[in-house]
């Protein structure tokens, strides 16, 4: 995909390598490693058993379960409306096409606690939606259901922005040949659209779920906080530190630390295999 | 300005058979709209029709209370200092990462790449772990009378985090993608590094850049759950926008929330009006950063 | 693109950093007698107007400016904050425990602040109410009435909300009474109750915008002060408070954070504050805030007519202090978090 600008083994005539990489070094010490690290070196004082412990009491697991559940749904349920909304905007042009192009990183720029009162104001059983839907029986706000929306308002961008590119790139004359060798509509998009999406959508899912699992400000407000049935990750960290429990905090901290880096992991070995399977990088 | 090998959006054109029937296709726009009215209008639009339901006056008011004016004052500070800071930080590493190649790369671009994936209460909480009075580094700096958490700086760094990797991840595939050949040419012709960087690199990669701060404005300026970690939420002197939207809500104040949160809202707005202008003037040099 | 206007970028870029820095020095060279109180989060309303009324009274008896700073959220997060190096001066909290949890992991408060100041450092108090909504559809009137099936209740959550443990031991002290000290039966009662709440908030101002602003929730335990604001900030005509047959005395207490305020020079500010509190000026604000005052001398009587006497428990005497009541109801795996065991 991208040109190699140089080959591995031959110096580059270019200047600042080490100004360059060493401030870089330096700024990511100060700003990411060392604290995290300090997260990680403060957990340690009570050990893997005592981090182990931490981590299997019944709340917590149950916290950690719905952050992790909800999310890979609001994941996947963000991939597929997210699949849907960047072939509609590659594909199709329409009045306002070019508006909702841009909205699409609207809970991007939203400052998250924003994001989380408006959705809560909205949902609430007085609210916009939360009125009708209670009148269905539905609950939204304080329950699960109510994060998961959050989620998605969350993740549904990173799923579109990694898709539509790919989407644009497929070239149409392979769905045309498709057609032409007497593949139906259907048998065109499963077998010659979808295949190349499948790297970027595992990318857009991957990004999506880590944000999601951590995400704090937008999800708070809508929460109901009930352990064992609306309670969050994040809140745990939170209701320790309320406890005067720090180490414990940074306990359930390291773990979703550990989380953060296998999701970053998976990214990249996604994108690894994509580049080794279109042959170039 | 080289004109690079970037890939354009195909055309969008009348395709017959490579293509949904009519109704299908209107079928396929409206639930995009109302997915997207559903997910995203709505609660933007609520945002503003509660700042606005008292009327403007009321809305004048809580903007013109003077906690607000010092939340907007510190907000625009701990913008003015944590995106510059990135920004320069972006370019290093953007540089370091898209011109040479070094052992380790991959594990540098990743870990640039671990803020955006680390839970906000995580990264406010490992401030505290570092300079809180019981943290590892807290002592020394309280001993040498530097405030950290709950002031100015903590709020700053909690900042500088969540908003680290923004500038780098725009520059570094763009950077690749331009290649080094205007670079080359002007050591060649005997500029010195940073006449180079000034004159060729820079402007080359001047709209990327804009665009990555932008989106890294925006971030800075809404962040809350790490700054509610170490700000400590003094009226009038550590609360942040975001922070001060929650204190109002609290407050029984909803009209002035909603106040304050629709200037975010509306900043919001502002970043997505102008990354789409950027956008289309500048599509050759933006496109390929889409792609990652 | 031309060298100068890259120049010129750069030549911005800096300007801006230079901007960025000098605002950096003035935020900090700002020299003026300022005390911060670290408070919690129904006490916002109080503190605005007494913090008015001290800065015109110490002006006037000293002929110094002083700046008052306050800073709210939820009681524990608060004690954190302090304890991890938030200046205060002042610490005006929810329950005793959280500032004693200040002084025993910091020593920046001695371990006899509760006995500085009258009254257990206490220089208003509340109770623990329930609001309903107007017309009280559920007919609730006492604390039985929250196990009902079908009565939905919004209370904080007491690990994150000093309010909330208020609310909590309300209802045991109510369950052991009723049950004549039986901890099962107690147990179950409080099971119930917390069976029937949908949502619980971190903190006792979330939970008042849940009942009151979400319309979530039957009924509403609440601080007596919380309940009569809701009623001010939403009109009457919305809710109404219902006194139960008993309650708990609450004792927010205050205390003045040694550490700091010898570091910052303002001792004798911060327990002029303190002891302001306890001025009859001070109590009639005390009460016009809905607390309940304990002077009554200078308080409006219209204001104090608005707080009915009801039998209430206190901490010492009914629950052992602070301590017991916490080792036994709010320390991992106490009552509270057997409520919520996994078997469902």
């Amino acid at each position: 995909m991208l040109p190699v600008a140089w080959r591995f083994g031959q110096p580059s005539p270019l200047p600042g390598f080490r100004l360059a990489l060493c401030g870089t070094l330096l700024w990511l010490a100060v700003i990411v490693l060392i604290p995290l690290g300090g997260v990680l070196l403060r957990s340690s004082s009570i050990g893997l058993a005592g981090i182990w412990e931490i981590a299997t009491q019944p709340r917590l697991m149950a916290a950690l379960r719905l952050s992790f559940g909800l999310s890979l749904l609001a994941g996947v349920f963000s991939l597929v409306v997210g699949l849907l909304i960047a072939w509609v905007l590659t594909r199709y042009d329409f009045p306002g096409s070019r508006f909702l192009d841009a909205a699409i990183d609207l809970p991007f720029a939203m400052p998250t606690a924003v994001a989380g009162i408006a959705l809560t104001a909205v949902y609430a059983p007085n609210g916009w939606f939360g009125a009708p839907l209670a009148a269905l029986g539905l609950k939204v706000a304080y329950t699960p259901l109510g994060i998961f929306i959050a989620l998605v308002f969350i993740g549904l961008p990173f799923a579109v922005r990694t898709i539509q590119p790919v989407l644009a790139e497929t070239e149409v004359e392979l769905e045309e040949a498709s057609a032409t060798l007497g593949a139906t509509r259907a048998q065109t998009i499963r077998k010659v659209i979808l295949p190349p999406l499948i790297p970027a959508a595992l990318t857009g899912l991957a990004l999506s779920f880590a944000r999601a699992v951590g995400e704090y400000g937008s999800v708070i407000f809508i929460a109901g906080n009930i352990p064992f049935a609306s309670e969050i990750a994040p809140l745990m960290v939170v209701m320790k530190l309320e406890e005067f429990d720090e180490t414990g905090a940074t306990a359930i901290a390291a773990i979703m630390l550990g989380v953060s880096f296998a999701m970053l992991l998976v990214i990249n070995l996604v994108q690894a295999w994509t580049r080794r399977r279109l042959g170039h990088g | 300005m080289v004109e690079s090998t970037i890939f354009r959006e195909p055309m969008k054109r009348d395709r017959d058979v490579a293509d949904e029937r009519p109704l299908v296709r209107r079928l396929l726009i409206a639930l995009t709209v109302g997915l997207m009215a559903i997910f995203f209008f709505t609660p933007v639009a609520l945002v503003f029709v509660e700042a606005f339901r008292k009327g403007a006056p009321a809305f004048l008011n809580a903007l013109g209370d003077p906690d607000t004016q010092s939340a907007i004052r510190l907000t625009l500070l701990v913008a003015a200092i944590a995106v510059p800071i990135n920004a320069l930080f972006g370019v290093a590493a953007a540089w370091a990462a898209a011109r040479f190649q070094f052992p380790g790369k991959s594990i540098l671009i990743t870990l640039i790449d671990l803020p955006f994936s680390v839970s906000p209460v995580v990264a406010g909480l490992s401030y505290v772990v570092l300079f809180g009075s019981r943290g590892y580094f807290g002592p020394w700096f309280a001993a040498h009378g530097i405030p950290v958490v709950f002031a100015l700086p903590g709020i700053a760094l909690a900042t500088t985090f969540v908003t680290f990797p923004f500038v780098a991840r725009e520059l570094i595939p763009l950077m690749q993608q331009q290649g080094v050949d205007d670079e080359e040419a002007a050591l060649t012709l005997g500029a010195s590094p940073w006449r180079m960087f000034f004159t060729v690199t820079l402007p080359n990669i001047k709209w990327g850049l804009l665009y990555g701060i932008l989106l890294c404005n925006a971030r800075a300026m809404g962040e809350f759950g790490a700054v509610a970690a170490v700000s400590g939420r003094i009226r009038g002197e550590t609360n942040t926008l975001p922070l001060h939207v929650e204190v109002l809500y609290g407050g029984f104040d909803l009209a002035g929330a909603f106040a304050v949160a629709s200037i975010l809202a509306g900043l919001a707005l502002v970043t997505l009006i102008v990354k789409t202008i950027l956008e289309w003037r500048h599509a050759d040099e933006l496109a390929i950063s889409r792609r990652r | 693109m031309s060298n100068s206007s890259s120049r010129l970028y750069l030549h911005r870029l800096l300007a801006a950093a230079a901007f960025a820095f000098c605002f950096f020095i003035v935020f900090f060279a700002r020299a003026e007698t300022a005390l911060l109180n670290v408070s919690y989060d129904p006490t916002r309303e109080l503190y605005k107007a007494i913090n008015q009324k001290f800065a015109a009274e110490w002006k006037r008896q000293t002929g110094e400016t002083i700046a008052l700073k306050a800073s709210h959220g939820g009681s524990g997060g608060q004690a954190r904050a302090v304890i991890d190096g938030l200046k205060a001066d002042v610490v005006t909290l929810a329950l005793a425990p959280d500032i004693d949890a200040i002084a025993t992991q910091t020593g920046k408060i001695k371990a006899d602040w509760q006995k500085r100041l009258p009254n257990n450092s206490s220089p208003y108090l509340s109770t623990i109410v329930l609001l309903v909504r107007k017309g009280n559809p559920k007919a609730i009137k006492d604390w039985d009435d929250l196990v009902k099936p079908g009565v939905a209740v919004v209370t904080p959550n007491p690990k994150t909300s000093g309010g909330a443990r208020w609310n909590y031991l309300a209802a045991w002290g109510f369950a052991q009474k009723k049950f004549s000290g039986d901890e099962g039966k107690t147990t179950d009662f409080i099971k119930a109750l917390f069976k029937n709440a949908p949502v619980l908030d971190t903190g006792a101002r979330g939970s008042t915008l849940t009942f009151a602003q979400r319309g979530i929730g039957d009924v509403l335990i609440a601080w007596e002060n919380e309940a009569f604001l809701a009623f001010e900030e939403f009109g009457a005509d919305k809710f109404e408070i219902v006194f139960p047959s008993q309650s708990i005395l609450a004792e927010p207490p205050v205390a003045v954070v040694d550490a700091n305020v010898d570091a910052n020079g303002t001792r004798k500010q911060a327990e002029a504050y303190l002891d302001y509190l306890y001025t009859p000026e001070a109590q009639k604000i005390i009460a016009k805030n809905y607390y309940r005052p304990i002077h009554t001398e200078a308080v409006d009587p219209e204001d104090l007519k608005r707080f009915p006497k009801i039998p209430l428990l206190e901490i010492d005497r009914d629950f052992g202090g602070w301590n017991a009541a916490h080792a036994k109801h709010f320390v991992n795996g106490g009552t509270f978090d057997q409520i919520y065991t996994p078997a469902k």
